[in-house]
């Protein structure tokens, strides 16, 4: 078994209401010096057998089919090390 | 005509949806998301609601239930279908439409009786009205902001393809106040708030709505355009 991760993160350009209401709630607990908040999603995908490329592939197919927007989001994909 | 109304696990709307298109003159057919066949519709109406809880994003598993695999291929080959809310989120997420809709700007849900303005009469589903008609319908919505980057947005505008505008305020933060979208060729289109809500005068800001569920005759050529 092996672990894939793969993080989807809003577009820069693109408004992230989320992360401001998290940015608004730092300040009010003590949390200062944090200038902006983007809030985004991971997933851990568990691999059965090896990671290999067609594995990675398979997964980064995943990604920008279902896990991610790509109208409004980009992704990243790596295998954990040691998972 | 046989307008064909899906209900998803979640679709809260799916029953006004039907009572619109009834009232609207057409015949509603009941379609489940879990069963890959049309009944033979004539048209499709995507409801408004949760489908699946909204789990990973709005519309994002609906867009891959069995019944949209067939929605997809028959919108492609020019079968009508509204999207309404959930159903324009789902449309978006399936690609038959630009953009995408995300949480309000404002960050609440917004619920109010909404003014617009028709843009595009041009398509199945506006062809009753008159171009420029400002209409109140039903907006409720926690994830309605339209957007989508710059060149899109100018290709839409371009091309006339933003169907119906907000008017008197911005609910929230739909890029160029816009509410409704269509496809190129005019059979596919994606509103933010509910025209069928908006059909009766008992339970409804009035009848506004209606147009929506008028159209497909106007559009098929055997009725008049009837609001102005």
């Amino acid at each position: 078994m092996a672990r894939v991760v793969v993080d989807v993160m809003p577009k820069p350009e693109i408004l992230d209401p989320q992360g401001k209401a998290v940015q608004g709630a730092l300040p009010r607990l003590g949390f200062t010096g944090i200038s902006d908040v983007r809030q985004g999603k991971r997933f851990e995908l568990e691999v059965e057998g090896d990671v290999t490329d067609e594995v990675l592939a398979d997964v980064h197919r995943a990604a920008e089919t279902l896990l991610s927007n790509p109208v409004i989001e980009n992704f990243t994909v790596r295998v954990e090390a040691g998972a | 005509m046989k307008v064909g109304v899906v209900t998803f696990p979640g679709s809260l709307d799916d029953v006004d949806a039907q009572r619109a298109v009834r009232i609207g003159g057409n015949e509603a057919v009941a379609l489940w998301h879990g069963d890959a066949d049309l009944q033979g519709v004539d048209a499709v109406v995507l409801p408004g609601g949760f489908s699946y809880g909204d789990y990973l994003r709005c519309g994002a598993i609906s867009r891959f239930s069995p019944v949209m695999g067939e929605v997809v291929a028959a919108a492609g080959a020019g079968l009508p279908v509204l999207g309404i809310c959930n159903g324009f989120q789902i449309l978006c997420e399936s690609h038959l439409l630009p953009g995408a809709l995300i949480r309000n700007d404002h960050r609440k849900f917004a619920c109010r009786d909404q003014r617009l303005r028709i843009e595009d009469t041009t398509t199945a589903w506006t062809s009753s009205y008159v171009a420029g008609s400002e209409v109140t319908v039903v907006l409720k919505n926690g994830e309605g902001a339209f957007v989508a980057d710059e060149a899109t947005l100018d290709q839409i505008e371009a091309e006339g393809r933003v169907v119906a505008r907000y008017l008197g305020g911005n609910p929230n933060g739909s890029l160029r106040d816009i509410a409704g979208v269509r496809n190129e060729a005019g059979n596919v289109v994606g509103l933010m708030p509910h025209p069928e809500h908006a059909v009766e005068t008992l339970t409804g800001p009035g009848t506004d709505g209606l147009g929506f569920f008028t159209s497909l005759a106007v559009w098929a050529g055997v009725a008049e355009r009837t609001f102005a």
